[in-house]
C-alpha cells in the first residue's frame, strides 16, 4: 500500500463522508430538539433527489436552481409531516415515532416509484451534473471527478454554517435551550413548538440537499435512501446523538475509514461501519462526542 | 409476410390432417400457460407484465394458426417478488389450483431453482427464460426443467472470448458477491485465461451496492485494457455511471459487461454505455424477421420487447407446438416431444432442445453498444460483432454435470 493509494482513498472516502455528515447532522439536530429518531430521513433524502429529477423533467430546471428549490420543497414536506403527524405523538413512547416514520418511508418509496413508472416510465433515472462540474481534474496523485470535489466542498461549507448557527448565534441559543430544557425555555416566553417545526424542516431540508447532491453520482432510485439511512444511523451512534460537531466529524471520518476498508479488503466494505459502532458502544456507550444521559 | 402466412396456413393444414389421425387430449379441456415472474420489483421492466403479454401474444398467434386449439389456450401471470420461497409457494398454487400446464419466464436464479423443484415433483414442465444460473442444466437439472434464451456460461464465454481475442487481453473484474456474480466471475475468468488473456485484478463487491468508487480507483491505478463488470440491473447502472464519471473510458480502459439488457441502457442513456461489449441471445432489430415481430409486439403493447420478453414468446410457442405434436398436454408427453426438437423462429436460430441436459441451444450474438450518434432509430442500441453458433455458445455436454 503506497501513500498515493491511501491519499486517493481518503479523498474518495470524503465524498461518502459528506453525505453521511449532512444526513447525520440533520438527524442530530432533529433528535436533539424533538427527541425523535426520524426513520424517514433516508426517504426524504431520496425525495430530494427525485424532486431535482422531476424539476428537470417537468420545468427544465437545471442542477443549480434545483439545488436550492428541491431542499426547500423537502423542508416544507417535513414541516407538514411534523405539524400534521409527529406533533400528535409527542406525549407517547418513542417507538410510536419510529413506527410512524418507518411507515412514511415505505409510503414515500412506493409513491415515488409509482410516479416514476407512470409519469416518466423509468424505475430509476440518470441525472447529469452541470457542464461546469463534469469531467475530471488531475490532482497530481490521481484523476478525480470535478463534481465529487464540489460535493466535498459544499458539504463542508453547509456543515460549518449549521454548526455556527447553532453554537454561535442567538437563534442557535434558543434552539439549544429548547433542546436542553423545553419547560424553562417556554417560561422565558419562547414558543418552543414553532421552533420545533422550523428545526424539523431545516433538518429534513439538509437531507433533501444531500439527495440533490447525490443525484448526479448515483441514479435517482426510489430505494436509494434505504441503504444509506442504516449506515447513517450507525454514524450517529458512533458520534453520539445530539452532538452537532460530533456528527460532522464522525460522518467524514467514517466515510474515509469505510473507503480505505473497502479498498484494502472489499468484503468488509458494508460491515466496517457496524464493527466500529459495536466497538464504540462497548467502550463509550454514549458515542464519541455524546454526553452520558445522566449529565444532561 | 404474405408468403409466410401462406406457409403457415399450409403447415397448419398439414397439422389438421395429421390431427385427424390422433385426437387431441387436453386436461381440463385447455392449455394454460403460467408466467411466474417479477411483476413490480427490480426485474419487472425486463420481464414482468411484458412477459405475460408476450405469452398472451404467443397464445393468440398459436390459436390463429391451430384452429383446433381455438379458445383453449389461456395465460396467467403471477408475481414471485424475486423470492425463492414465494416462487415455490406460487408455483405449487398455480399448478394445483389454477391448473397451469407449464411454468414460464422466472427471473432471479434462486426463484427459478425453487420453481424448477416444484415442477419436478408435480411433473409439470418449467421453461426458464430469465433466470441465469447454469445450475439449472447442471447439478440441479431434472426431467421437467428446460433452460431457454441465455445463461451465465453463454454470457461469460461469449464476451470473455470475443473481447480477449480482439486484443482486450488484460482485465480487471468486479463482481457482486452472491451466487450469480461469483458464478459469472468464475466463468468469465476461465474464458479470458483460456484465450490467452490475463486478470490483473478482481474484487467482490457488496450486493446491492451504490458506490463503486473505491473499486474504480483501484481499476484506474491498475490500468487494465478492459474493465469487466459482472453487476446487473441497477447496480450495473451505477457502476457504468461512475465508470464514466471517473473518466476511465478516456484513459483507454474499455468496458465489458456480464448481463446487459436493453433496460439498463435506456435508464442511463445510450452514450454512457457506448463501446461496451456484451453477449445477448437476441435484440429487436437483429434482422428483418426480428423486427417484424418486435414491431408487432410494440403495436399491441406500446413498448419494444426486451430479449427476455421475446424469449418468453418463443418459449411459449415452442411449448405449444410440442403440445400440438404430442396431441396432449400431459407433462410427460410434452417433455418427450420437446427433447431433441430442432427448430428456428424469429428469436431462436438453429435451435435445439438438448435431450441430455434440457439446455435449449441457439445462436447468440456478441454485440457492442453504439453511440447515440450512430443510432438510426429508437432503441437502436446494438452493433453485432459476431454470431456464436448454437453448438459453441453453451456449456459443452462433455463438461455438463447433469444426471437426469
Amino acid at each position: 500500500m503506497t501513500i498515493q493509494f491511501l491519499l486517493i482513498q481518503v479523498f474518495n472516502g470524503l465524498v461518502n463522508g459528506a453525505f453521511y455528515a449532512l444526513l447525520s447532522l440533520g438527524l442530530a439536530v432533529i433528535f436533539g430538539m424533538l427527541r425523535i429518531v426520524n426513520f424517514a430521513h433516508g426517504a426524504l433524502y431520496m425525495l430530494g433527489a427525485f424532486t431535482a429529477f422531476a424539476l428537470g423533467q417537468l420545468l427544465h430546471l437545471g442542477f443549480w436552481p434545483s439545488l436550492i428549490i428541491a431542499p426547500v420543497i423537502v423542508g416544507v414536506v417535513g414541516m407538514l409531516i411534523e405539524r400534521g403527524l409527529l406533533k400528535r405523538l409527542y406525549g407517547l413512547d418513542a417507538s410510536y415515532n419510529l413506527l410512524l416514520t418507518f411507515g412514511l418511508t415505505l409510503l414515500t418509496q412506493d409513491l415515488v416509484k409509482q410516479v416514476m413508472l407512470s409519469k416518466f416510465a423509468v424505475s430509476s433515472a440518470p441525472y447529469t451534473p452541470p457542464d461546469s462540474l463534469s469531467g475530471v481534474v488531475n490532482l497530481g496523485f490521481t484523476m478525480f471527478p470535478k463534481y465529487r470535489l464540489f460535493v466535498i466542498g459544499l458539504a463542508l461549507v453547509i456543515c460549518l454554517i449549521t454548526w455556527f448557527v447553532i453554537e454561535k448565534t442567538r437563534v442557535g441559543a434558543i434552539i439549544r435551550a429548547s433542546t436542553e430544557n423545553p419547560g424553562v425555555t417556554r417560561a422565558f416566553g419562547i414558543d418552543v413548538s414553532k421552533w420545533v417545526t422550523g428545526v424539523f424542516g431545516v433538518g429534513v431540508g439538509l437531507a433533501g440537499l444531500a439527495g440533490v447532491m447525490a443525484a448526479p453520482i448515483y441514479s435517482v432510485d426510489p430505494y436509494m435512501g434505504a441503504e444509506l439511512i442504516i449506515t447513517t444511523f450507525a454514524v450517529v451512534v458512533i458520534g453520539g446523538l445530539g452532538s452537532i460537531m460530533g456528527s460532522i466529524i464522525t460522518g467524514f471520518a467514517v466515510g474515509v475509514l469505510a473507503a480505505i476498508g473497502a479498498a484494502l479488503y472489499p468484503p468488509i466494505a458494508n460491515t466496517l461501519v457496524f464493527i466500529l459502532m459495536a466497538i464504540v458502544l462497548l467502550v463509550r456507550p454514549s458515542g464519541l462526542f455524546g454526553l452520558p444521559e445522566g449529565t444532561r | 409476410m404474405k408468403k409466410v402466412n401462406l406457409l403457415l396456413a399450409t403447415l397448419s393444414l398439414c397439422g389438421a390432417t395429421l390431427a385427424g389421425a390422433q385426437s387431441l387430449s387436453l386436461a381440463d379441456d385447455g392449455v394454460k400457460l403460467g408466467v411466474l415472474t417479477d411483476m413490480s420489483g427490480v426485474y419487472s421492466e425486463m420481464t414482468g407484465p411484458g412477459s405475460v403479454k408476450a405469452a398472451q401474444m404467443a397464445a393468440d398467434d398459436f390459436m390463429k394458426s391451430h384452429k383446433e386449439f381455438t379458445g383453449k389456450v389461456s395465460v396467467v401471470g403471477v408475481d414471485h417478488n424475486n423470492k425463492a420461497d414465494v416462487a415455490s409457494n406460487k408455483a405449487a398454487e398455480m399448478i394445483d389450483r389454477q391448473h397451469v400446464d407449464v411454468l414460464l419466464d422466472i427471473p432471479t436464479s434462486s426463484a427459478a431453482l425453487a420453481a424448477s423443484e416444484v415442477g419436478k415433483n408435480k411433473k409439470i414442465p418449467v421453461i426458464i427464460v430469465s433466470g441465469g444460473t447454469t445450475a439449472l442444466t447442471n447439478e440441479k437439472c431434472n426431467k421437467y426443467t428446460f433452460h431457454y434464451a441465455y445463461d451465465n456460461y453463454m454470457l461469460a464465454n461469449g464476451t470473455g472470448t470475443t473481447v480477449t481475442k480482439k486484443g482486450g487481453n488484460s482485465w480487471y473484474i468486479i463482481y457482486p458477491n452472491y451466487a450469480f456474480g461469483q458464478d459469472l466471475n468464475r466463468q468469465m475468468t476461465a474464458a479470458i485465461t483460456e484465450n490467452g488473456g490475463k486478470i490483473v485484478g478482481s474484487d467482490a463487491t457488496p450486493f446491492p451496492n451504490t458506490d463503486f468508487s473505491s473499486y474504480l480507483l483501484k481499476v484506474q491505478a491498475a490500468k487494465p485494457k478492459i474493465f469487466g463488470t459482472m453487476q446487473a440491473g441497477n447496480d450495473l447502472v451505477n457502476v457504468v455511471k461512475q465508470y464514466n464519471e471517473f473518466g476511465l473510458k478516456k484513459q483507454g480502459i474499455g468496458l465489458s459487461t456480464g448481463l446487459l439488457g436493453e433496460q439498463e441502457i435506456s435508464s442511463l442513456g445510450q452514450d454512457a454505455f457506448a463501446g461496451a461489449i456484451a453477449t445477448v441471445p437476441w435484440f429487436w432489430n437483429l434482422d428483418a424477421r426480428s423486427r417484424v415481430w418486435a414491431l408487432q409486439y410494440k403495436k399491441l403493447y406500446g413498448k419494444l420487447p426486451t430479449y427476455m420478453q421475446a424469449g418468453v414468446y418463443s418459449a411459449s410457442m415452442t411449448y405449444l407446438n410440442a403440445v400440438s405434436r404430442a396431441r396432449s398436454d400431459s407433462g410427460e408427453a410434452v417433455v418427450k416431444a420437446l427433447e431433441g426438437y430442432k427448430f428456428s423462429d424469429f428469436f431462436a436460430r438453429n435451435a435445439m432442445v438438448r435431450p441430455q441436459d434440457h439446455r435449449v441451444i441457439l445462436d447468440v450474438y456478441t454485440v457492442q453498444v453504439k453511440p447515440k450518434s450512430a443510432a438510426k432509430e429508437e432503441q437502436d442500441y446494438f452493433q453485432r460483432l459476431q454470431t456464436i453458433p448454437a453448438a459453441k455458445a453453451f456449456t459443452p455436454l462433455t463438461e455438463s454435470k447433469c444426471k437426469m
